[in-house]
């Protein structure tokens, strides 16, 4: 069942020039899976109607706790970003249908950017059911890499930069982890990245599903806003998705 | 002095929010705007259906429609732009596939069609006529969002009294029609639609607005232009509701922009019969509850004892 529900934030903490992590804390947290999302209110920002689509980073249901992983992308995440500790936050949620959770097998975990942001809830969850996910994390540069640490906890993590600053030198798709083989491929980025990533998947013929952020308005399958093309059709992206299996989508790869 | 009169009564009745929309019989005044409630069922969690006055199902064709391509949807300061053009799965699949799950909720479900020529607008209406538990229609003349058709009809007084004509001979329950405000005067054509023989009209539809990337320097939506909708809208459409109310004789409902109770008030006080709530459903799934409680918190403390009281109040010496 959907609920909308006022957070507490409890933290907000600035990890580089465009990132922050929102630690947000409710009794009435529900169960959410892995490659869900919530729609988050934004108040008091002039230019800012609807409500904005964040990943569910990480959840903690013992205590209560909510963590959102947010880049700067405008007025509303920018007016986001300076919620203080205390304040309220009023969330739609869980959202989306989230990611298919294998049993067994070995997985590949690809983030890129903000991308990041649901990878570490589904490796989570991953480590927790005794398998061992690979995390490879694509950034421009060392500076856009956070929470290393964390990651670092549940998989194996692995780095691309596209300038050489920090991990293997240039895109996800160019790593050398790939050379492996993989049971299962989870992606979350740019859409060029997954582009990229759903084209290495179909060569290997490795079941590859990916995480799409179309722009959206209501997150409950009613306005149709936030559509995209699958081979039987247009699918809502917030209700049939966030997550899609790439032999469902009709991307050009 | 006889308001006055009323007022020591305050806290001893609830207003009486009912009334009868040209035979429709409504519980409150308050309904959802097609194409931002779904089905309704997308919003169970939030809202008992049962309570609303009507609720508008989105545009249903004869056929099924993709709708456009993405990016449809480009917000503004106050409000959206959407270029969806009328996805649905046509109007076989609502009532083998939907229709039952909407026939037993005890308030007015209301299918609004839409078409791209005057036989699949009557085609449409023939089969929802026979639907036991749609008791009205909403005569879709105002999609700004479809080439072929929609607004085509609802922005020429002749071809909107003509589809209204035409439709109006083969169903026989409540019609109601959807107006465009992207007309030079909408008194000319509520007027003649009147005439043509609708039951109510609903006013207004999304208003024709575009918006520019000027990173990409291209439209931001795949059709270029789209419809503005949202807060921003609503002196706009509280503009035309009064006008049109100051003309036809049919019942008026209001619509564009409301976003709380106090906005569909000033709409009833304007002269509209009853009310719509589109786009603050996307904000507040809850939004529809809020306002049937603040309309009658507002009457009972202002001592009225019918919403049918302060329709058109503004009017009044």
């Amino acid at each position: 069942m959907k609920k909308i529900i006022d957070f507490t934030v409890r933290d907000n903490r600035r990890l580089n020039k465009d990132m922050f992590l929102l630690t947000l804390h409710s009794e009435e947290l529900p169960e959410m899976k892995p490659g869900q999302f919530v729609n988050v209110r934004i108040d008091n920002s002039p230019h800012t109607f609807l409500r904005r689509p964040i990943s569910v980073h990480d959840i903690d249901m013992n205590n209560g706790l909510l963590y959102l992983l947010v880049k700067i992308a405008g007025e509303g995440t920018e007016h986001l970003s300076q919620i203080r500790v205390n304040e309220k936050l009023n969330i739609l949620l869980p959202l989306g249908n989230g990611f298919t959770m294998p049993d067994t097998g070995k997985h590949l975990l690809i983030g890129g950017g903000v991308g990041v942001a649901p990878i570490l809830f589904l490796a989570k969850e991953m480590n927790r059911k005794g398998l061992s996910p690979i995390v490879l994390v694509g950034c421009r540069t060392k500076e856009d890499i956070v929470l290393q640490e964390t990651f670092g906890n549940y998989c194996r993590l692995l780095h691309t930069t596209e300038d050489g600053s920090y991990g293997e030198t240039g895109y996800p798709t160019q790593h050398s982890v790939l050379a492996e083989n993989f049971d299962g491929i989870y992606c979350c980025g740019p859409e060029a990245m997954m582009k990229a990533v759903a084209r290495y998947a179909t060569q290997k013929n490795i079941e590859c599903e990916v995480s799409l952020e179309n722009m959206m308005a209501c997150g409950l399958g009613a306005c149709l806003c936030c559509v995209t093309e699958t081979k039987e059709g247009n699918k809502c992206v917030c209700t049939e998705g966030s997550v899609f299996n790439i032999k469902d989508l009709t991307w050009q790869i | 002095m006889y308001g006055r009169f009323r007022i020591q009564y305050k806290g001893f009745n609830m207003a009486d929010l009912k009334l009868n929309l040209n035979g429709l019989k409504l519980k409150n005044p308050v309904m959802t705007a097609s194409g931002t409630f779904g089905y309704g069922l997308e919003f169970q969690d939030f809202v008992d259906l049962n309570k609303l006055g009507a609720f508008i199902v989105k545009g249903t064709t004869i056929n099924q429609r993709e709708g456009n391509p993405y990016p449809r949807m480009s917000e503004t300061p106050s409000g959206m732009l959407n270029a969806v053009g009328l996805q649905n799965k046509g109007v076989d699949y609502f009532i083998e596939n939907i229709y039952p799950l909407l026939k037993d909720i005890n308030s007015n479900v209301i299918v609004n069609v839409s078409g791209a020529t005057i036989s699949d607008y009557i085609a449409t209406a023939e089969k929802i006529n026979d639907l036991n538990h749609i008791p009205a229609i909403e005569l879709n003349i105002s999609c700004p969002n479809v080439k072929e058709g929609g607004m085509a009809f609802g922005t020429n007084v002749c071809s909107a009294a003509e589809v209204v004509a035409a439709v109006r001979k083969v169903y026989n329950k409540h019609l109601m029609v959807k107006l465009s405000p992207n007309v030079t005067d909408i008194r000319a054509i509520a007027t003649a639609v009147e005439t043509a023989g609708a039951d109510s009209v609903s006013l207004i539809n999304t208003l024709m607005g575009m918006a520019v990337n000027v990173k990409t320097r291209k439209p931001v939506l795949s059709t270029v232009t789209g419809g503005l909708s949202g807060a921003c809208v609503k002196p706009v459409a509280l503009r035309m509701v009064w006008q049109v109310a100051s003309v036809v004789k049919i019942p008026v409902v209001g619509l564009g922009g409301i976003m709380n109770a106090e906005d569909a008030l000033e709409f009833l006080m304007a002269g509209a019969n009853a009310i719509q709530i589109g786009t603050a459903n996307f904000i507040d799934p809850t939004i529809t509850m809020k306002v049937i409680e603040g309309i009658n918190a507002y009457l009972d403390e202002n001592g009225f004892t019918s919403v049918k009281e302060i329709v058109g109040i503004i009017n009044q010496a």
